[in-house]
């Protein structure tokens, strides 16, 4: 558990970057700092490194405050990962990912046993790229493996400062995927520092929306999304919040709230998409295929049923919304 | 495309030919002659021009490259500027006029000369340190901060390896600069090939000339391409394809 | 103090020497720059267009730059002799030439490389011809980098042609050689800080013109 008490930063000449930030991070949650660039989130998130100095207030790890500890150590039991250019071009990967382990003097055979752990974990083939250099690896392959070396000395707690935010969408979007997939397993107590409100959406078990240094909201996604508490977190999360409300929704909720509807009479030779998938993308595969409905499949990839766009309206309403009359601003976009 | 190829060979044979003509002329001429009518002189200077070498540039290497780390410390930024244009002064004096001062300082003598080649060849390393150190990338230094590597471990596992080219670069210019200086120690009481080539001038003797100059060439030439294969050689491998000839 | 006092008396009775020793140094350096870059800059325009060549010339020319000054100088004056040039201006002021080849040609091949490829191709596009592209697009982006070789070359010449007053060729060298002879400070203090002193100056008014060559638009 990370406890942020009144934690403020000064600059030197008064500029406030954190103002008075109040918030706990619950252990195995992803919380995301959400903001515009300048906003202190990057700033906040290297407080708890102590790589930023703490003007006042008190950040606390499990009830003790990192005041209180020696730096080396405290950084030692976290794990950090940043944009890019953070794996050491002179070192294999293997000495990357093992790299903590050996400033803690692990003995050798615990180190190659870990790093073959981990790079099973994210899935690079250990053998293959033990003896290679990060520049031979490509932008999503580093990345793993800055996520790897994070992980390498299992500490409970991990900062990562916008890690996926130098790769391509396609790249971005597949490694928060197996990122997300990761977590499952490791369970780690994550701040995620992100300028991407889709991202955030995505990967925050929480987002703190910070502007000018302060947390303009602190919500879970959904929250954030149907109930903003000001202008400005409207207006950050943008028009179409609804349309990213869907994401957070799959095929499977829809299913249990509203059903489905009836297989088509007609032949059908449309896509299908499965249970699993979430409702915006569903959403854009209805219009992108101009269909009246579009088949949906379990996971042993039988059809049983039919999603409509009519249906998505109901699940907002219903659901989202937590209202019964399936009506307006949905309606205003997708027309 | 096939004349372009034509032009290189063209030009890669004349170079050769000339060279071999060098050397064919020099050797009709006896010019060369001195190296084995007196072998036992040839070798005294031999051994004198690397002793003023060796033993310059050990010192030179042992004292600029802690200085250019230190220099680079947080706490010594502010030094930096100040010695950093010292240094880019320093560079401008001609290696002769230091020799030719510090003969005034110290009087005439080989430690003399080892003295003033070792103050020539400073700079050189120094620079390269500091601009080696300089352009690590400052990311690499926060994540290793941020993963908790003390002060010492940033510097010897993060700072110098990736700085490695840089320095060890430096450190072959001061060298192969040195050979060439050494050259000169003759004029101040410090012996070496120099002995040749200024008795060859000032006699107008072709043979003592050229027995003199060409070694000093071919030592300079050979050190120059040893220390390349040594810097490959002790570069850590990824930081390898960054590296640049210069 | 009194030792100070003798270096200005000397330096005020031999000003017109000290001077014409100065203007000698800048000829050497001077004209064999001029010629190196007529050379340099053009070889290195057409290396960009010979891959192989470029190889080997820079290769060449970088071996050269090992070669110790005095050596070289050792070595023109018997080939030289062959044309009765042993000693004097022509040995050193070939010697420079040869000298400043490296940070010139190399210098103009990578800024000509260099030159963003989207330039090249927008050039391209609007219909220029070879030498259109080279002489309003390539060489003006490549300015700056052509000109810190010009420099290097120069500062590094300057310090050579002291070496050059050994084979008779003049120049500020004289001062530190006779001062060397003589065991007289005072000529090697002269001598010392007025080659620097020229490289100074030298590398400022070449930054000068760097300055005035490079379009605004290159600069922050």
């Amino acid at each position: 558990m990370i406890k942020f008490d009144h934690v403020t930063k000064m600059f030197q000449g008064g500029a406030k970057a954190v103002d008075d930030v109040n918030f706990t991070v619950e252990d195995g949650d992803i919380v995301v700092l959400l903001g515009p660039s300048g906003c202190g989130k990057t700033t906040l998130l290297r407080m708890v490194n102590r790589l930023e100095s703490i003007t006042s207030g008190d950040i606390s790890i499990d009830n003790k405050s990192i005041k209180r500890l020696n730096d080396i150590e405290l950084r030692r039991a976290i794990g950090y990962v940043i944009q890019s250019n953070g794996l050491f071009p002179n070192m294999t990967i293997e000495s990357n990912v093992t790299i903590v382990p050996q400033l803690l003097r692990w003995d050798a055979k615990k180190r190659h046993n870990r790093y073959k752990e981990l790079m099973q974990l994210i899935g690079l083939d250990p053998e293959k790229y033990a003896k290679r250099y990060p520049h031979e690896l490509s932008g999503g392959q580093q990345q793993r493996v800055g996520v790897a070396r994070a992980l390498a000395a299992d500490p409970p707690i991990l900062l990562m400062d916008e890690p996926f935010g130098a790769l391509d969408p396609i790249i971005r979007e597949k490694l928060q995927d197996e990122f997300l997939q990761i977590q499952t397993e490791v369970k780690k107590t994550i701040l995620f520092v992100s300028h991407d409100i889709d991202e955030a959406i995505k990967m925050g078990d929480k987002i703190a929306l910070l502007r000018d240094g302060k947390i303009m909201q602190y919500d879970r996604p959904a929250d954030l999304l149907t109930h903003p508490k000001n202008d400005f977190v409207s207006q950050f999360i943008g028009e179409d919040r609804m349309i990213k409300g869907l994401s957070l929704h799959t095929i499977k909720d829809l299913l249990r709230e509203v059903g489905l509807a009836e297989m088509p009479h007609q032949h059908y030779d449309g896509k299908t998409v499965a249970g699993s998938q979430n409702l915006r993308n569903t959403l854009s595969i209805l219009m992108n295929q101009g269909a009246e409905q579009v088949i949906v499949t379990d996971h042993n990839e039988q059809e049983i049923g039919a999603v409509t766009i009519d249906l998505i309206q109901r699940y907002i309403a219903k659901q989202i919304k937590g209202k019964t009359d399936a009506s307006l601003p949905f309606e205003r976009v997708v027309r | 495309m096939s004349r372009k190829k034509l032009i290189t060979n063209v030009v890669r044979y004349v170079l050769y030919a000339l060279m071999v003509l060098f050397f064919i002329w020099a050797l009709q001429h006896h010019y060369l002659a001195s190296i084995f009518t007196e072998s036992d002189k040839f070798f005294v200077m031999l051994k004198q021009h690397l002793k003023l070498v060796v033993v310059s540039s050990f010192l030179a290497i042992i004292i600029a490259v802690p200085a250019g780390i230190i220099v680079t410390r947080k706490s010594f930024k502010k030094a930096e500027w100040l010695v950093s244009n010292v240094a880019n002064l320093g560079q401008t004096i001609p290696s002769i006029a230091v020799l030719a001062l510090m003969m005034g300082v110290l009087g005439l003598g080989f430690k003399t000369a080892i003295f003033a080649l070792f103050i020539y060849s400073l700079l050189p390393i120094y620079r390269n340190t500091v601009a080696g150190i300089n352009s690590v990338n400052d990311k690499l230094i926060d994540a290793a901060k941020g993963m908790g590597f003390k002060p010492y471990q940033i510097l010897f596992r993060i700072e110098l390896p990736n700085a490695a080219y840089s320095i060890i670069a430096g450190a072959r210019t001061a060298i192969v600069l040195n050979i060439g200086t050494a050259a000169l120690a003759f004029l101040i009481g410090g012996g070496g090939f120099g002995t040749w080539i200024f008795t060859g001038i000032s006699l107008f003797n072709n043979d003592l000339l050229l027995s003199g100059a060409v070694p000093v060439i071919l030592l300079a030439i050979m050190a120059d391409y040893l220390l390349r294969l040594l810097e490959y050689l002790l570069v850590p491998k990824g930081v390898r394809r960054s590296a640049k000839t210069s | 103090m009194n030792w100070l006092n003798d270096w200005i008396t000397y330096i005020t009775i031999d000003l017109s020497h000290i001077l014409n020793l100065t203007m000698e140094h800048v000829e050497l350096v001077g004209l064999s720059a001029i010629v190196a870059i007529a050379i340099g800059v053009p070889l290195g325009i057409y290396l960009t267009t010979n891959e192989a060549l470029a190889g080997t010339v820079l290769q060449a020319t970088s071996i050269i730059m090992t070669i110790p000054s005095i050596a070289l100088f050792g070595i023109m004056i018997p080939v030289f002799s062959l044309i009765n040039q042993g000693i004097g201006f022509v040995p050193a002021f070939i010697a420079l030439i040869l000298y400043s080849q490296l940070p010139i040609i190399r210098n103009t091949y990578t800024a000509i490389k260099n030159v963003n490829p989207d330039l090249k191709d927008a050039a391209i596009g609007i219909g220029m011809k070879p030498i259109q592209r080279l002489v309003r697009v390539e060489i003006p982006n490549a300015i700056p980098i052509i000109m810190a070789g010009v420099r290097t070359s120069v500062v590094m010449n300057i310090g050579i042609g002291a070496i050059a007053s050994f084979i008779g060729a003049g120049g500020l060298g004289v001062l530190i050689n006779q001062g060397i002879t003589r065991s007289d400070e005072k000529l090697i203090v002269t001598g010392a800080l007025a080659v620097s002193v020229l490289a100074i100056i030298a590398d400022a008014i070449l930054w000068i013109v760097q300055k005035l060559l490079t379009s605004r638009g290159l600069t922050d």
